[in-house]
């Protein structure tokens, strides 16, 4: 068996006395991909923030890479790190948001080198060389001086997927990384992601792409409710679901 | 009425607006002459004093006040805005109560209290309470001559005002900017520092002007502890000469012909931090935070 690269056991977040996770449990190993579905408000995106500790947790543990993430375990009670630590452990995971947040102040090249230089303390030519070839990777080589305002939003997205890639991380979490796009410009960013789980990247994506999933996740979790309702081999789930739930939500969309 | 289609389309004219500003701008040229030819006021006077030794040298100070006045308000309002917006509630409490004081009581008291700080602590020694070691001592008047406490009082109440200004510009920065930052690995200090202030001086420059152009005119009020600023300087004149009005219009002349120069560097600065958004320097309200298309 590969590695295990997430390891998420029993994770539960409230927001007040709103359960919004429910007891997630679930494996990703190494260079896989996991499609998370489901319907708005389901817990998933907030799943995926727990992964690098951008929400924290009230129970259960996150593994990622062997260590455990945001906290440290004495006894039965997790301690959270300090704010130092948890950086440190974000800079191997990487991260694509549904509204880019690209550095509006920054140019494409800018704004995938910032942390390298800044975070990774590598040379600023040594940087530059590389978000070079990271822009290339992702089609945008002539696009380097552009601000973030005088791109599409395919061609943002496509900026923070190559900035994301900059601190060589060995997790890559997208949370809907198409929604807030154009139709005619997802195919752009699919093909992309495609590229890049083809190269061996370790992959969790929070979508609504069931044609993406089918494609190329080793697995798609269908949560709805804080919990996960059906797992497993991408045909089986989108296909042939068992649930009822996932049944009629897949009727909806697809 | 024509009915065929060959027609042109006109905007809509605004008749009233050439005839209300042909009206301003003939009050405004008549006022104009009033001053000038008034037969009161002494315009070679005027122009002897326009350029006196003694109203440059206290343009020299006005500017030298203002200009570290503001160095002082701005970082301590960037760190009282950080401290506002704080999760420490200390911090916040400390920061809510430095701004709650020095913007509710009025300046001029401040700055004559800056002033008399000798009469309350004649002596002002700096060392290690409860031994015997000090770093500084001796009479207050010394150690705080007047331009001091003027500097002082200036740049603390500036500060008050500030803080919220530079508070106002950090949240108008998108949430998910932090976020972005965050997933990066950045720490909370090279987040505010290198993604979230640069993006708040957009926000901050137009007020912080402003706030500028108050400052140059508020070292005016130094007068009151007689430091030798451009006001200072020509009420002293006048008082020798009682030549009021004419060293008046000397002092106006000359604080009118800074605010104006400050308006360039106040632009350059706007250009530089409008660098990626839509509205460079433009005369269109600034365009909220670019995210793709829904």
């Amino acid at each position: 068996m590969a590695k295990l690269m997430v390891d998420a056991r029993n994770v539960r977040k409230t927001y007040g006395s709103n359960q919004v996770l429910n007891g997630i449990s679930l494996t990703v190993e190494q260079g896989e991909v996991l499609c998370i579905i489901g319907p708005s408000g389901s817990g998933k995106s907030t799943f995926l923030r727990c992964l690098n500790h951008l929400e924290s947790i009230n129970g259960g543990r996150i593994y990622v890479n062997d260590e455990l993430m945001g906290y440290r375990q004495v006894g039965k009670v997790l301690h959270e790190l300090k704010p130092q630590d948890i950086a440190k452990q974000r800079q191997s995971i990487g991260m694509v948001f549904q509204r880019f947040n690209l550095f509006p102040h920054m140019t494409a090249l800018q704004n995938v080198i910032e942390a390298p230089i800044g975070v990774a303390g590598i040379s600023p030519e040594e940087a530059k060389q590389q978000g070079l070839a990271l822009l290339a990777q992702v089609g945008l080589q002539d696009k380097a001086d552009h601000y973030p305002a005088q791109l599409s939003g395919g061609q943002q997205q496509r900026v923070a997927i190559a900035r994301a890639l900059a601190m060589k991380p060995k997790l890559m979490l997208f949370d809907e990384p198409t929604s807030a796009l154009d139709p005619e410009l997802v195919g752009d960013v699919l093909d992309v992601m495609k590229n890049l789980a083809k190269a061996g990247m370790t992959m969790i994506v929070v979508t609504h792409e069931m044609g993406f999933a089918r494609e190329v996740a080793d697995k798609v979790v269908f949560i709805d409710k804080g919990l996960i309702v059906e797992q497993g081999d991408p045909k089986q789930v989108l296909d042939n679901p068992q649930e009822s739930r996932t049944k009629s939500f897949l009727n909806k969309v697809l | 009425m024509d009915l065929s289609d060959d027609v042109v389309a006109v905007p809509l004219r605004h008749p009233w607006r050439w005839i209300s500003g042909g009206i301003a701008t003939a009050l405004l040229l008549s006022f104009i002459w009033a001053v000038f030819s008034a037969k009161s006021i002494q315009h070679d006077i005027v122009l002897k004093f326009l350029l006196d030794p003694r109203i440059l040298a206290g343009m020299l100070v006005t500017i030298f006040v203002t200009v570290i006045c503001m160095f002082i308000a701005t970082v301590l309002a960037t760190l009282l805005a950080v401290m506002k917006l704080s999760d420490n509630p200390l911090q916040r409490w400390l920061a809510t109560g430095f701004i709650e004081f020095f913007r509710g009581t009025p300046l001029l008291l401040q700055i004559v209290f800056w002033g008399y700080l000798g009469i309350i602590f004649p002596q002002l020694i700096l060392g290690v309470p409860y031994t015997d070691i000090v770093f500084l001592s001796g009479k207050t008047s010394d150690l705080i001559p007047a331009i001091v406490a003027g500097i002082i009082a200036l740049a603390l109440n500036e500060a008050a005002y500030s803080a919220e200004i530079v508070r106002a510009g950090i949240l108008a920065v998108d949430n998910g900017q932090v976020e972005a930052a965050k997933s990066l690995g950045m720490s909370s200090t090279y987040t505010m520092r290198r993604i979230v202030l640069p993006q708040a001086m957009r926000v901050i420059i137009p007020p912080m002007g402003n706030e500028f152009i108050g400052m140059l005119k508020n070292t005016s009020l130094l007068q009151v502890i007689a430091v030798a600023e451009l006001y200072t300087a020509s009420s002293t004149i006048s008082s020798a000469n009682l030549a009021q009005i004419e060293l008046l219009i000397v002092s106006g002349f000359w604080y009118l012909l800074m605010t104006t120069v400050l308006g360039f560097p106040q632009r350059a600065l706007e250009r530089k931090y409008g660098k990626g958004f839509a509205s460079v320097g433009g005369r269109s309200a600034p365009r909220a935070f670019k995210v793709g298309k829904r």
